[in-house]
């Protein structure tokens, strides 16, 4: 057994090895000598030992052999050994390890012992590491210290109360008396303690409270106003105290805690606040702002008078004090400033509007915390009035901004120029100014929210198209610029190739050059598929806008005809029919596309396909509420169908060249209920007339019969009827239902969701169809149902439905 | 509330570790490795104050170690200035123009300053003298209670105070009894 070196000697060894294998070497001898002296018994250098271990700790090497010399040090009557096993559970135990309930009984014995240390030890290891049973536990005995003689061991037995109270909230009501009374003391460590714990005991979480009943103390603590600002009072008139001075306050930390617990009291209290009000006035007007002590006391008051129910004069006082912050020269104090303008740019929006200038400012600051908080503020500052120069300085900062603040940037300028732009103009050129400098970061949406932009701006057409082609010769590998520019050209390519435009100087574009640059990002390995996929779009839209080059778009499209990507090969095959097959309908069907009606519902349809609608209005907003179909002249396009087992998932695009519609959701499925199928549109009221009826399943009992009958042309009501003839009752009975693709299921709700034993009643659900391509019918039904307890589910696949005439098996 | 406080070197070591809520080792580890990156990644004459998850982080430089602390969301970021800088004071007073060398080879004593400081993760004092009192007055009480011969071999200086105030004693006690020695031969004479 090698000898044990002091503490000092390890530190030193080990900070001399000069590699990591080096001093885990040095380590592992010393942790192995430890483990033996914990071995032998009492020796006078146990303490010395569980330091050396707790440094090794410290390194971040594994010391979980010390807990239980720990335990036995906490127990053992020498106070040098006490104190170093104190550190050590502190350090090693936590309220996760098992060891840490030996030490209850330990810390129970020594928050009786005789000497003050000795409980200070005890008391401080529970308000470190006490769990929830032991703060059960000890909680009598800390109640019973705060009441004792000695300020040492009340102090620290308020803060000990205060752990007790986060852990278990609703030993809470043990200690309001003691704490009520605490605040009587002279003592600022004592008076520290208690304001400490009468601001956890108000802010009890209201849950919890809830759950036991118990009452919010805040109103008890109410009383306790008067003498808090009594103490205030007490430390800002009264004149230097050496013990409790910090640069010329008095206590500073004592004050800051009572102006937090007053921002507690007052908060919801007319008469509470109206009691602070002097104090914080006085407060507010004669601290002493030129030491950072200071500005924390001056600080923490602002927030007490925004929070408070204060009078109007104080709440100007309070933002005026946040004003000079703004200005003071150190960024600590400009930081908090615009933390706690944040904070009321909601309420008190002129009084920040005031400052907006210094706050703009301090977007050009170095330090990045600055930097985050002027960008904050200056999105929450963005009126109509200001619109035009913030915009122009929140440009400025885009183009230097730190990469992990650009996508806030980005999106916090869309938001603020869909609110409040001037003109169409100025919002076009200014999303566009944001694409070329931060394309990358920009949202999906942006997309076709600027395409939608641009189509309702009709006058502004060539405008556009001009400057989106510029742009695009420029810089191609700004994702979203390109398939804006592409999508542009497509559809105003003859305004390109006329040349003249009264908004900018014109340019003579001819249509090889255009066709040049459609190429370009259809070949750059830059442009990402959906790139491309605007880009061919836009190349085979122009077919019908130019004169000379038609076969030279015949030739690019045809090429993507076997291109890898299925998409790009998708489209370009349709294209080819459109030339070979249709090309009568080629100039309809690539004809300008009408104004867009704008699906806030996030559909994911983010490429801008080609979508036609029901008669729309052109000075459609972009807010405007969606509307409700006729029911049948819609075929909406069932694209969150998930359970459509015979078709697999849906495509994004449309198959083929026929126009296909928007899915228009009403209001009530607008929550995306994508599973619903239940009873998605409003039910359309069926009579149930009788109607040739098969059975479909039969199974345990449990009997399932459809019937149908023709409602109109395409539209067919599918009635099941459920039955249960077994001897136990079932419960929670539902049906599922999935059709192919084309057709369209809308269940109506069932009359019951249980069946009881035996026949006595029996359930009936309504389904209406729509078939209007006129494909077989076929039905897959999913059944399941709770019986006895247990779950039950089954599938059954119904290929003709009976009552259909013609109708028959593929 | 606080929620730890660490203390670690330019290069990255850490000094001193107290954490306010129980947390697992493995998060624990995880939290030093972000800090120490999060805060030797700041430009020098930088703002003291950031936001790290759901909480404040204040840290301080003073001369080789970083103070680095973690406080709730409603606290107030300036006050924990304040509260790093009067723990520099205590650990000034205590070691006499400490240095991070003092803070390695005695660090169970920059532990016990701490906790008379600080305690469940709030201002336990807020007076200099007491605190320091209440230390000079557990160190003698560790010294007193010290049996054997294997005393602790970490000098602190509190011990030589100790000495050299019974030194003192044992003087004064001495010149005064030769003083009343001297008085009665005087008399007596």
């Amino acid at each position: 057994m090698s000898p044990s070196v002091p503490l000092q000697e390890m530190i030193r060894a080990i900070r001399s090895a000069r590699t990591q294998c080096e001093e885990r070497g040095v380590i592992q001898r010393e942790c192995a000598a430890i483990r033996a002296q914990f071995r032998q018994s009492d020796n006078g250098g146990r303490s010395h030992n569980l330091a050396k271990l707790l440094y090794v700790h410290m390194l971040g090497y594994p010391a979980h052999f010390g807990q239980m010399e720990c335990v036995r040090m906490i127990a053992s009557p020498r106070y040098s050994e006490k104190r170093v096993g104190y550190l050590g559970a502190m350090m090693l135990l936590d309220e996760k390890q098992d060891a840490s309930l030996l030490i209850t009984n330990s810390i129970k014995n020594d928050l009786s012992h005789s000497n003050q240390y000795v409980q200070s030890l005890a008391l401080c290891t529970l308000a470190c590491m006490g769990s929830a049973e032991m703060c059960r536990d000890l909680a009598p005995e800390i109640d019973r210290l705060l009441q004792s003689s000695n300020s040492y061991i009340k102090k620290k037995a308020a803060l000990c109360a205060v752990h007790i109270v986060r852990k278990v909230q609703d030993l809470g009501e043990l200690f309001v008396p003691a704490a009520r009374s605490l605040l009587s003391e002279k003592n600022h460590g004592v008076l520290h303690g208690a304001v400490v714990l009468i601001t956890q005991l108000c802010e009890r979480n209201p849950e919890t409270l809830k759950r036991f009943r118990k009452v919010c103390l805040v109103w008890f603590f109410l009383q306790t106003v008067p003498d808090l600002v009594q103490i205030m009072k007490g430390l800002i008139i009264s004149g230097y105290s050496p013990e409790h001075d910090v640069s010329g306050i008095s206590d500073p930390f004592l004050q800051v805690r009572i102006l937090r617990l007053l921002r507690i009291l007052g908060r919801n209290s007319e008469s509470a606040s109206d009691a602070m009000n002097d104090l914080l006035a006085q407060v507010a007007t004669n601290t002493d702002s030129t030491k950072t002590v200071g500005n924390a006391v001056l600080y923490e008051t602002v927030l007490t008078v925004l929070d408070i129910k204060s009078e109007s004069g104080l709440r100007v006082l309070a933002v005026n004090i946040l004003g000079r912050f703004l200005l003071n020269s150190d960024r600590n104090i400009r930081y908090i400033a615009m933390t706690s303008l944040q904070k009321i740019v909601g309420t008190d929006h002129n009084a920040v509007q005031r400052h907006r200038g210094t706050i703009v400012d301090c977007l050009k600051d170095q330090d990045a915390s600055v930097k985050r908080r002027a960008l904050e503020l200056s999105l929450a500052l963005v009126s109509a009035s200001n619109i035009r120069s913030m915009i122009k300085e929140l440009l400025l900062f885009l183009s230097s901004c730190p990469p992990e603040l650009k996508a806030q940037a980005t999106s916090g300028i869309f938001i603020a120029a869909e609110r409040y732009a001037p003109s169409k103009r100025w919002h076009i050129d200014t999303i566009l100014h944001v694409l070329t400098t931060a394309g990358g970061d920009v949202r999906d949406e942006t997309v076709p929210n600027l395409i939608h932009l641009i189509t309702s701006a009709s006058e502004l057409h060539c405008y556009t198209v001009h400057k989106l082609y510029r742009a695009l010769l420029t810089d191609i590998s700004q994702q979203s610029l390109v398939q804006v520019a592409c999508w542009c050209i497509g559809e105003y390519g003859d305004l390109l190739l006329k040349g003249e435009c009264q908004e900018t100087e014109p340019v003579q574009v001819s249509e090889d050059d255009v066709l040049d640059a459609l190429e370009t990002v259809l070949q750059s390995h830059m442009s990402s598929s959906a790139t491309r996929g605007f880009a061919l779009t836009a190349t085979m839209k122009l077919s019908t806008r130019i004169t000379d080059n038609v076969d030279r778009i015949r030739s690019i499209v045809s090429i993507y005809g076997s291109c890898i990507d299925v998409e790009l090969q998708q489209r370009a095959v349709e294209y080819n029919a459109l030339f070979k097959k249709y090309d009568h309908m080629r100039a309809a069907v690539l004809e300008r596309m009408p104004l867009i009606e704008k699906n806030n519902s996030g559909n994911a349809n983010g490429e801008a396909t080609r979508e036609t609608l029901t008669e729309t209005n052109s000075s459609r907003t972009a807010q405007e509420e969606r509307v409700p179909p006729p029911p049948q002249q819609q075929p909406a396009k069932q694209t969150y169908d998930l359970l459509d087992l015979l078709g697999g998932a849906s495509e994004p695009l449309q198959q083929s060249p026929a126009a296909q519609t928007l899915p228009i959701i009403t209001s009530s499925s607008a929550g995306g209920d994508l599973l619903d199928l239940l009873g998605g549109l409003e039910p359309t009221p069926g009579p149930v007339t009788p109607a040739p009826s098969a059975t479909v399943y039969e199974k345990d009992g449990v009997t399932l019969t459809l019937s149908c009958e023709q409602q109109s042309d395409s539209s067919l009501a599918v009635t099941l009827t459920a039955t249960n003839a077994s001897q136990s009752d079932i419960s929670g009975f539902t049906l599922q239902a999935a059709v192919p693709k084309s057709v369209q299921l809308n269940m109506n709700a069932p009359s019951r969701d249980s069946l009881p034993a035996q026949g006595a009643a029996q359930l009936t659900q309504l389904v209406m169809l729509n078939n209007p391509n006129k494909v077989n019918l076929k039905m897959r039904i999913r059944i399941s149902y709770t019986r006895q307890g247990s779950a039950f589910q089954d599938m059954v696949q119904v290929d003709s439905l009976p009552g259909l005439g013609a109708a028959g098996h593929t | 509330m606080m929620r730890f406080l660490l203390l670690f070197s330019r290069q990255g070591k850490l000094r001193l570790q107290k954490w306010f809520t129980p947390i697992t080792e493995r998060e624990k580890k995880k939290i030093i490795r972000d800090m120490t990156t999060l805060v030797l990644a700041r430009q020098p004459r930088s703002c003291n104050f950031l936001q790290w998850k759901d909480l404040k982080i204040i840290y301080k430089r003073y001369a080789s170690l970083y103070f680095c602390l973690a406080v709730e969301n409603q606290e107030n970021e300036l006050l924990a200035l304040e509260v790093i800088h009067r723990y520099v004071e205590l650990l000034d007073k205590y070691f006499g123009n400490v240095c991070e060398l003092d803070i390695i080879f005695n660090f169970e004593k920059a532990y016990f300053i701490l906790d008379e400081f600080l305690m469940g993760g709030e201002i336990q004092e807020t007076s200099k003298q007491m605190v320091n009192r209440s230390i000079e007055a557990s160190d003698m009480l560790q010294e007193v209670r010290c049996t054997g011969t294997n005393a602790h071999p970490d000098l602190n200086h509190t011990r030589s105070i100790v000495i050299s105030h019974v030194v003192f004693i044992c003087l004064f006690a001495g010149v005064g009894i030769l003083k009343r020695l001297g008085f009665w031969c005087f008399t007596k004479q």
